[in-house]
């Protein structure tokens, strides 16, 4: 058979419903076994847009999403959606088109090299030699992409060996000598993690997206509640733990509430679970956590003692991690009166400073007010994608995350132009699931084409556009730390949204008035098909509060 | 006594001091032994690695192994620069990266040739002919004013013997940078 339509066997074995991608040149062989194949493709309006949709896919469903490109400038355009997935371990395949093997290092029409230039930012990656040797690639991406820490792999194909003929065998087993993560933690290290958490006084879990990733949210929370232990995730693990919670202090780092940096900064003891110290999160390291010592867990090593330094560093999967943790601290039956002091502090600066704004007196919408009209319209129950700036911010505070997989954004590459697409993945892997994006008037006009891929696949994802007509995080520094002298933020003259999407053949709605907010966006909601909603809110608000660039924790301000 | 101490200090305990300090720059050579796949790109992978990193190789050797599908890289780096750990544990990310060892000083042999061209005219070639055997090399050509020396032996007896020779005129000098293997049984 041709080694093209092995591909497709190899994709059927993995359990693959669907893939995201565009045609060229380079990969016609392989669309043209997608054509009788049986495998659901959706066509976006540009690569980048299947990246995404192929992350926000892989992330909602947790199973490995699949995007393709041709060769050259597909496979650049496919770049963003891979360095983000590998940011965020996201794990996804990316079929790439090559040019023919003959014309490889010519400078060929529509070469690139894509190998060259993904491999700083990929799990790993391959350019197929031999067409007999595809099937077995395509497996060993699949393994690597899931496995361990998740995070992308690109398989780049020359299109002559795509449709070369091979003998097809399916391949059941990989074997990757030099690929062996390690899953199971350290009997010892967990004993010792669970001895010091019943010595803390003061402790505090920080978990991060690994705990998702590793679907270790039941492990988590049964942990958690076993030693009434303070929890906070990052933006990447909100969900992880049910929020609102007694024991959730909210999402800590830059924009993180008070209660969940002061507790990392008074605390004598941190677990940190699937996280990995991020600048966002720690701020001035030299000042970050000064009391604590250090609980680490996380699949992959390297992240162990790369920022900061792990007193108890445990290397394995999260979820048989957190079980056995459980397990060890209940066994050690810990005075839990021991925490009651510390309780007290958390809960006095809960009281103090909880997350809030100043609502208008008129009708005006505000943002913050906008997100929270946005969770009771959806009952807090949607799965919600978001771009990047201020709105991103604005959904983690203030959006209310019951469950993991629901909240899917760019954390580490802080990619604008990924909400939209990520929702059409999202749609797609969850179909029964109510979809929103809540997005920017900037971060929008960055992938708003993929509104042509929502409404040709019948993907219904309702879009909520935060309109303050600025690049508000840009504005909003500028602000604080460039005196005020505003370059290039105001978005000047944008499009009508609510034209834009009839352009679409979507629904445009636009919200100005925040007496109703919540029935408006119900009926958005409730409309059929992708809808795209012009929220429009307060220009000139900041995100608060807020840890300084190069700031400690201690001294949020806001 | 408490497992964690006071609050408020920071001393660690003896098995997580151990494991505390192995970010830590341990301020001497690092030779790392790897054995790689032999893939298209392997190389590629490793250097482009120290490179984004931002971890200077001071010496690097590729060669076959007695597996023709299994490359050695010996590779030698600062560990007053580096967090070796950190290095490492990055290395060991790369999928057709198969075992490394960070050889202990003291129970390993290691090498390097170097081709020394000196100036040497016949009024200096004894001279320097003395010096070659002194730290056994081997004059490996001879022309009517400069002499080209091949000398082995660990990278501090090729320094030294730099040293030695600069006085007379260096023309050229060529390093292979540093292979290394452990003593006893066991492999490398």
């Amino acid at each position: 058979m041709r080694a093209v339509d092995a591909i497709m066997e190899c994709l059927k074995a993995e359990g693959v419903d669907v893939v995201f991608g565009y045609p060229g040149g380079a990969n016609m062989p392989t669309y043209d076994a997608f054509y009788d194949a049986g495998i659901r493709h959706v066509l976006v309006r540009h690569e980048a847009g299947g990246g995404h949709a192929a992350e926000g896919y892989a992330k909602a469903t947790g199973k490995v999403g699949v995007a393709l490109g041709t060769s050259g400038p597909g496979a650049t355009n496919l770049v963003t959606p891979i360095v983000d997935a590998m940011m965020d371990s996201v794990p996804v395949v990316f079929l790439t088109g090559q040019v023919r093997t003959d014309l490889l290092g010519t400078d060929g029409f529509q070469e690139a090299d894509t190998i060259g230039i993904t491999m700083p930012a990929v799990k790993h990656s391959t350019m197929i030699q031999n067409p007999s040797e595809l099937p077995r690639a395509l497996h060993e991406a699949f393994y690597l992409a899931r496995s361990g820490r998740p995070g992308p792999v690109v398989v780049d194909i020359p299109t002559d060996l795509s449709r070369a003929e091979i003998d097809y065998e399916p391949v059941t087993d990989v074997h990757l000598p030099g690929y062996q993560p390690t899953l199971e933690g350290n009997a010892k290290q967990i004993r010792q993690a669970a001895k010091a958490l019943a010595a803390a006084r003061r402790p505090i879990i920080y978990a991060g997206g690994g705990v998702i990733n590793a679907n270790a949210s039941p492990e988590l929370i049964e942990f958690v509640r076993a030693g009434n232990f303070p929890i906070t995730c990052t933006l990447m693990g909100l969900g992880a733990f049910p929020a609102p919670d007694r024991q959730w202090l909210g999402m800590l780092g830059m924009h993180g509430t008070r209660a969940a940096n002061y507790g990392m900064d008074e605390a004598d003891l941190i677990c940190a679970v699937g996280a990995r110290f991020d600048d966002r999160i720690t701020g001035k390291l030299s000042e970050f956590a000064p009391r604590a010592k250090f609980i680490h867990i996380d699949v992959d090593p390297a992240e162990i003692s790369k920022n900061v330094p792990a007193h108890i560093p445990i290397v394995g999967d999260a979820k048989n991690i957190l079980a056995k943790l459980a397990v060890e601290y209940r066994a050690l039956q810990a005075d839990s009166g021991r925490l009651e002091e510390w309780w007290q502090r958390i809960d006095g600066w809960r009281d103090k400073y909880p997350l809030g704004y100043e609502d208008s007196t008129d009708t005006e919408i505000r943002p913050q007010y906008m997100v929270q009209a946005l969770m009771k319209a959806t009952n807090g129950e949607a799965i919600v994608t978001s771009d990047v700036g201020q709105h991103q911010m604005w959904t983690a505070q203030y959006y209310d995350f019951p469950a993991p997989r629901r909240w899917i954004n760019s954390g580490g590459l802080g990619t604008m132009g990924f909400g939209l697409p990520a929702a059409i993945g999202a749609k797609v892997g969850c179909p029964d699931a109510q979809v929103v994006c809540i997005t920017g008037d900037g971060s929008i006009q960055m992938n708003s084409q993929e509104l042509a891929t929502c409404v040709d696949n019948g993907v219904d994802v309702k879009v909520f556009i935060m309109n303050n007509g600025y690049l508000g995080m840009v504005r909003q520094w500028q602000e604080l730390f460039w005196e005020k002298r505003y370059s290039q933020v105001k978005m000047g003259q944008s499009p009508d949204f609510v034209k834009l999407a009839d352009a679409y053949g979507a629904t445009g709605l636009r919200f100005t008035d925040k007496t109703n907010l919540v029935e408006d966006m119900r009926e958005a909601l409730n409309t059929p098909g992708p809808v795209v909603v012009d929220v429009r809110v307060t220009q000139e608000e900041n995100v608060y509060p807020m840890i300084s660039p190069g700031q400690a924790a201690r001294d949020m301000v806001g | 006594m408490s497992v964690m101490g006071d609050p408020g200090t920071k001393e660690p305990l003896s098995l997580e001091d151990l494991e505390a300090s192995a970010g830590l720059r341990t301020g001497r050579k690092h030779t790392l032994s790897i054995l790689v796949e032999n893939k298209p790109g392997v190389l590629t992978r490793i250097a482009g690695l120290f490179a984004r990193r931002g971890f200077n190789i001071d010496t690097l050797t590729v060669g076959p192994t007695d597996d023709e599908n299994v490359s050695r890289v010996t590779l030698t780096l600062d560990g007053a620069l580096h967090p070796i750990d950190q290095v490492t544990k990055q290395l060991h990310k790369l999928i057709h990266v198969l075992k490394i060892r960070d050889l202990d000083p003291d129970g390993t042999v290691s090498r390097e040739l170097a081709m020394f061209k000196v100036s040497a005219d016949g009024q200096t070639r004894a001279e320097v002919m003395q010096i070659c055997e002194i730290f056994r090399g081997k004059v490996v050509d001879v022309g009517k004013r400069s002499i080209i020396i091949e000398i082995t032996g660990t990278n501090e007896k090729i320094e030294a013997f730099e040293r030695m020779v600069r006085p007379f005129g260096l023309i050229e000098m060529m390093r292979t940078g540093e292979i290394a293997i452990t003593r006893g049984r066991s492999e490398t």
